[in-house]
């Protein structure tokens, strides 16, 4: 493999680039869904591929093959380079990425138990008893439970003399349950929406679950849910729970410190950001017990890694600090036009993706209260949790957000089930009416297997450590 | 490209080494490139290749699904393998019928020559073209210009046999100011027909006319919908319902025979047009059917796969996606009925009401009503007794689609071709009297 490296970083420097790096990834997954007492997908994937990265020019080039042969290297590394000067002809000024980077280190997810090692019957069976579980409950139509194993393997090396090599390991899995009546669709998901929750974590995560024990709890909700009261409209005290908190945390917050975003260069396709650079340090985010951490370093959190994909160590850096904006996420080259040092989030999507900055985990710090506290503290309200819907402007400003489940507060007790929750605001506005976090005990890192950036389009695997938290003078209720 | 003879080739190892009951072979192949723009220069430029090799084996109703990139003999190998071990610690799947059985497929002409040679310094000088354009006129330009070449073949135990080289290129950009954006796109099986000038002139002129936008209380108004957001509400029906397997699950807005939207509204599905993004078969080699979908505001079919259609004694219309899919079919070729309107004429009928350019980042709130949520974005204008009064800051709505679809005055004479995930989209523009605001951001 050294060698395979060493010649397309050679071909790269020969055909004129000023530096060039390598990733050669390989990556094998499993996937097992049940659906309604069959198993409807079942498959293994397998994956591999390098991308060859260039400054010629003072541009950037890239290309990648699924083809690991010394002739394609060569292909390829020259493909890169004559890219790059492609890239040349359209410039504002050449490339600055800083100081090289010249670590040598290996990084593996520690896992207990290897996923890909636990028989895949056993897997089946647990989707099986979930399925059979949710199913007791006639008003379900469609039961469904999944599992999606994950491992990577990726060997960096640039010019600077980097030479870096990761194993990733990720286990995710979760169940869904869909009622229908009463001309009305209604779903109940577990642990976690978009499917499933999924942390870098052998099969004892996937254990720790209980989607057994939970799952004719969410199907019996979900039926209930035909028959609820619709979420009234209005302005009011609202309490989130810890998975819609995690995609607020997410949209709101996640996305707009992205350095690149906010230099423009997502603005086509994602957006820009509110966040420029003029409000670094001084601006007003969020109320004075919101504290936002990206920690890529956490055990367990989908987005923990040992360096990202420029070489960078992984990093623990505050963003908001008592409710001032102190912080991005940065990449090499966006780090250096602020005069500062990557803090390791430029990540790629595969072999055949360019490293971007991505989140890795977003955490809203705990608080202090115990949830029992919160409702019993809060007179009238709605609590809201775990997301159906999202929607945010292209500056992450105005936000619309609907939940799967929601629940009267009415003198600090929580009532009966809500359905068709959705919340709406603006996000310095919201995080600034934000008056109680509740504590460690109740927090938790949420897995999102699925954050969409990039073209061609990239999916990240990123996490949001959070607790429930409450908002006050929040709009709700919007169905028209 | 790898070529249809070499795949034939890969595709006779599977189905010689595979001792299945029936044994399926897709092949995705794709060679792209991407050049990305932002703050008027080149920022991000690059390019791919790759090649996929899904393996379907099913023994009796037991069926297991393997993949590959690698397409060595030995992985070849392999991912056959992988495929019968997981199919035979399957359980049988009682609503499996069959792999489908062979069908002629028409020869639709996908490829442009034009495309696959077109060079990174080709996508450049357009791109270049574009940011000067912006630079010009004091304003800031970002985009994509994507040109890719694609490859898929399936071939099965039962005869199946299927190739289709095809080509796509897109430029789209959006061009801004301190206070404004404007959105152009251009789409086509030729990047030598993409014409950069004139997606520049489009979206310059939009942001131009875009700057210093008022705010405007949400509310019930008229809207002039562009073809970009009228694609979007096409994108939605497709997804939430005019899949059989939506049907058959009890979450589709779509009751057979019954009125689901305006009778001025039909909607059809058809692969095989030249006048979109050609596909003649599916993931399962079956041949596309052109499908007509709404007709005159009623719902009259559905798509199928052969999964779908086996569980409901019917024929499979050929809108597979690659096995294993729990999503169902799903049309990619969609197009709507043109009226004989045209912007101008819209614009003019509008006593008060708001021109919208496209949406954004938008979702459903409700599927069975298909109520969605998003944002306006890159040039939302109020328009004032059939004339453009000024622009606007952006919009959220929340809006039942089949209830805009319902209200539809005009329907454009002319219909614009969008790429979607697999496939294209033609599109005319719409006036829909009545359509909810629920809310304003900052900008």
């Amino acid at each position: 493999m050294r060698e395979f490296i060493e010649r397309i970083l050679n071909t790269a420097q020969v055909r004129g680039a000023n530096y060039a790096d390598v990733r050669v990834v390989r990556r094998q997954s499993q996937s097992i869904v049940v659906k309604n007492g069959n198993v409807e997908a079942l498959s293994i994937a397998e994956d591999q591929g390098f991308g060859v990265r260039v400054i010629a020019g003072g541009a950037w080039g890239f290309a990648a093959s699924s083809l690991l042969a010394v002739s394609e290297a060569d292909r390829v590394a020259a493909q890169a380079v004559q890219i790059a000067r492609a890239s040349a002809t359209v410039k504002s000024r050449d490339l600055d990425i800083g100081p090289g980077i010249p670590v040598t280190d290996r990084y593996r997810t520690p896992v207990e138990i290897d996923p890909f090692g636990v028989p895949i019957e056993r897997k089946i069976a647990l989707l099986l008893a979930a399925d059979a579980a949710m199913r007791k409950v006639k008003e379900i139509k469609v039961a469904e439970s999944s599992m999606e194993l994950f491992r990577e393997l990726k060997t960096f090396a640039s010019t600077e003399g980097g030479f870096i090599e990761q194993e990733i390991i990720e286990s995710g899995g979760g169940i869904e349950a869909t009622a229908v009546g009463n001309d009305d669709v209604q779903k109940r998901s577990y642990p976690n929406s978009f499917g499933r929750q999924q942390g870098t974590a052998g099969y004892e995560f996937i254990e720790a679950m209980d989607l057994v024990g939970n799952a004719e709890r969410i199907a019996a909700e979900a039926a209930q849910l035909l028959r609820a009261k619709q979420c009234p409209a209005g302005v009011t005290t609202l309490i989130l729970g810890p998975t819609q908190l995690a995609l607020q945390v997410h949209e709101s917050c996640g996305h707009p410190i992205e350095l690149d975003r906010v230099f423009g260069t997502e603005a086509s396709y994602a957006g820009t950001s509110f966040l420029t650079t003029d409000k670094l340090g001084s601006f007003r985010y969020g109320s004075e017990i919101v504290n936002i951490t990206a920690d890529a370093t956490i055990p367990g959190g989908l987005g923990t890694f040992g360096y990202d994909d420029e070489g960078v160590p992984a990093q623990r850096v505050p963003i908001v600090r008592n409710g001032i904006f102190v912080g991005y996420l940065t990449s090499r080259e966006t780090a250096r036009v602020l005069g500062q040092s990557s803090n390791g989030t430029a990540r790629a999507d595969g072999w055949n993706r360019i490293p971007i900055i991505r989140m890795t985990n977003i955490n809203l710090e705990p608080g202090e209260w115990e949830f029992e506290d919160l409702i019993a503290d809060t007179d009238e309200g709605i609590y809201m949790e775990l997301n159906k819907s999202w929607s945010i402007d292209d500056k992450r400003l105005n936000f619309q957000f609907g939940t799967e489940i929601a629940r009267e507060i009415s003198h600090g007790k929580l009532g009966p089930l809500l359905k068709n929750a959705t919340y709406t605001g603006i996000t310095p506005q919201f995080w600034g009416s934000c008056d109680a976090i509740c504590n460690a005990g109740h927090w938790n890192i949420w897995g999102t297997p699925n954050c969409g950036k990039g073209q061609p389009p990239q999916a990240a695997h990123v996490g949001h450590g959070t607790a429930p938290a409450r908002f006050r003078h929040v709009q709700v209720g919007m169905m028209k | 490209m790898l070529g249809k003879e070499n795949i034939r080739v890969i595709f006779e190892q599977v189905l010689a080494i595979s001792p299945a009951d029936q044994t399926e072979v897709l092949f995705l192949g794709e060679d792209s490139g991407l050049t990305r723009f932002a703050n008027s220069y080149i920022h991000q430029n690059v390019a791919q290749n790759d090649a996929e090799l899904r393996v379907r084996v099913v023994f009796g109703k037991k069926i297991g699904v393997a993949s590959t990139n690698d397409l060595s003999v030995e992985s070849i190998k392999r991912v056959v393998e992988s495929a019968i071990t997981i199919a035979k610690l399957q359980r049988e799947n009682p609503d499996f019928v069959s792999l489908p059985a062979p069908a002629p497929v028409p020869q639709v002409i996908g490829y442009a020559p034009g495309t696959a040679s077109f060079t990174p310094e080709s996508r450049a000088k357009a791109v270049g073209l574009v940011c000067r354009k912006a630079v010009e006129n004091k304003l800031i330009a970002s985009g994509a210009f994507y040109t890719g070449t694609s490859e898929l073949a399936v071939a099965s135990s039962l005869g199946v046999f299927a190739y289709h080289p095809s080509t796509v290129a897109e430029l789209n950009t959006v061009i801004m100011s301190d206070s404004s954006a404007g959105y152009a796109d251009a789409v086509s099986l030729d990047a030598q027909e993409i014409d950069p000038e004139a997606v520049a002139a489009e979206a310059v002129d939009k942001a131009l006319r875009s700057r210093n936008p008022t705010g405007l209380e949400p509310g019930e108004y008229e809207v002039i919908l562009e073809e970009y957001a009228v694609f979007d509400i096409l994108e939605f029906l497709a997804y939430l319902g005019f899949s059989a397997l939506a049907v058959q699950e009890g979450h589709s807005f779509m009751k057979l025979g019954q009125k689901v939207v305006g009778e001025n509204i039909s909607i059809w599905d058809d692969g095989l047009s030249p006048g979109g993004l050609p596909l003649p078969f599916d993931c399962e080699g079956v041949p596309r059917q052109k499908v007509p979908l709404i007709d005159k505001g009623f719902a009259v079919g559905l798509v199928y796969d052969s999964y779908t259609a086996g569980k409901e004694g019917k024929a499979s219309t050929g809108h597979a996606l690659p096995a294993p899919n729990t999503y169902g079919p799903i049309p990619m070729n969609l197009w709507m009925g043109t009226g004989q309107s045209d912007k101008e004429e819209m614009l003019k009928s509008t006593k008060r009401g708001i021109w919208v350019t496209r949406f954004h980042y938008t979702r459903p709130i409700h599927p069975l009503k298909v109520i969605v949520t998003g944002m306006t974005r890159d040039g939302t204008f109020l328009v004032e007794d059939g004339e453009i009064a000024g622009p606007i800051k952006n919009l959220r709505f929340t809006q039942s689609y089949l209830e805009a679809l319902s209200s539809v005055e005009l329907i454009g004479a002319q219909t614009k071709l969008e790429r979607g995930l697999m496939g294209g989209s033609r599109v005319p523009a719409l006036k829909v009297s009545r359509f909810n605001f629920s809310g304003v951001t900052e900008f």
